[in-house]
């Protein structure tokens, strides 16, 4: 360990200038921030599991009600937000790849593309949120639900108390996803920053990395999200 | 993450992207089909699927060599197989006698 009071170069030998010390080299670093953000997933997975966990219990308790309930958001825009999600997947990796041959214009495309398609699926999401508003499905004081057949059954009415938890469960899920979403943006805002001043080089771009794995989690719940909220009972 | 090659990348990402909007397409169109008990496995397989994918190759899953990764994913799948599994086992036992 060199014993320097000169502020700069003292080193004994030449490295990457993103190494950290306490990394023996590159490749060690760039895994240890992998595994960081991998275990960071591991706990957003068991935060959205909850989530989920209890979506299942009374989506079995309440098959029917919540079959109503799921007929009357627009399937429609649930799938074409899963394509947009996908394809903001596709541009997230394209950018990593343009950082990695060095193609300066293909990396920050990729990332403008990504973050277009994350405000789309908002748009999207935020035209869904105001029908419901306007159905008077958001659960609270105004919520109604009578005289919506059970698919299948067309002769029984949903129990509106059961609709509600539906309402709750997707409101919950798709917002807290939703806010997932909005943090995304924020980090590949801050990405595209990094970006532009030209930080990241086919040597170093571990910041591209570390916030694609987070952005395809966040498409990982959403394709969940898509059948189990949207898909209950849609046949005829 | 720099030992594989740089050119065959594009078509492995294309390849999955247009397997994600085709799985998409199918879990979307089969929903409309009466298979009865069958849909929800139809379309949490199609996920599955998607969701494997996504991991191994956007999330370069089947690149990596360290085994501590390995393990915190095996791991956290299996953490929340536990919840769902033995939690729906509870409830859907609670009829019997």
């Amino acid at each position: 360990m060199s014993d320097s009071t000169v502020v700069g170069l003292h080193h004994e030998e030449q490295h990457h200038p993103e190494l950290l010390h306490h990394f023996a080299e590159p490749q060690q670093q760039r895994d240890a921030a992998s595994l960081g953000m991998w275990i960071f997933l591991a706990t957003e997975v068991m935060f959205f599991g909850g989530l989920f966990c209890a979506y299942l219990i009374y989506r079995r308790l309440y098959f029917g009600d919540f079959g109503a309930a799921s007929s009357s958001i627009k399937a429609g825009l649930g799938a074409a937000n899963t394509a947009v999600l996908i394809c903001s997947s596709l541009t997230v990796v394209l950018a990593i790849w343009g950082a990695q041959i060095g193609r300066r214009s293909l990396m920050i495309g990729s990332l403008v593309l990504t973050m277009l398609f994350g405000l789309t699926f908002l748009g999207i999401k935020g035209v869904e949120y105001k029908e419901k508003f306007d159905e008077h499905h958001v659960p609270g004081a105004s919520f109604s639900f009578d005289h919506v057949p059970i698919p299948g059954h067309p002769d029984q009415y949903a129990n509106p108390r059961h609709a509600q938890i539906f309402f709750s469960l997707y409101f919950i899920m798709t917002g807290l996803h939703a806010l997932h979403m909005i943090i995304g943006l924020g980090l590949f805002a801050w990405l595209l920053f990094m970006a532009r001043k030209g930080r990241f080089t086919p040597e170093y771009y571990t910041p591209l990395d570390v916030g694609g794995l987070y952005w395809h989690f966040v498409d990982i719940v959403w394709i969940y999200l898509f059948p189990l909220l949207y898909l209950i009972d849609r046949h005829p | 993450m720099s030992e594989h090659s740089k050119s065959s990348p594009l078509k492995t990402y294309l390849a999955v992207w247009g397997s994600l909007l085709l799985g998409t397409f199918i879990t979307y169109k089969v929903a409309f089909i009466d298979l009865g008990r069958f849909n929800a496995a139809v379309a949490l397989t199609i996920a599955t699927i998607k969701a494997l994918i996504v991991a191994l190759f956007f999330m370069h899953l089947r690149h990596a060599h360290e085994k501590l990764l390995k393990l915190v994913v095996i791991s956290t799948i299996f953490f929340l197989f536990i919840l769902l599994v033995l939690s729906m086992a509870d409830y859907g036992t609670r009829t019997w006698s």
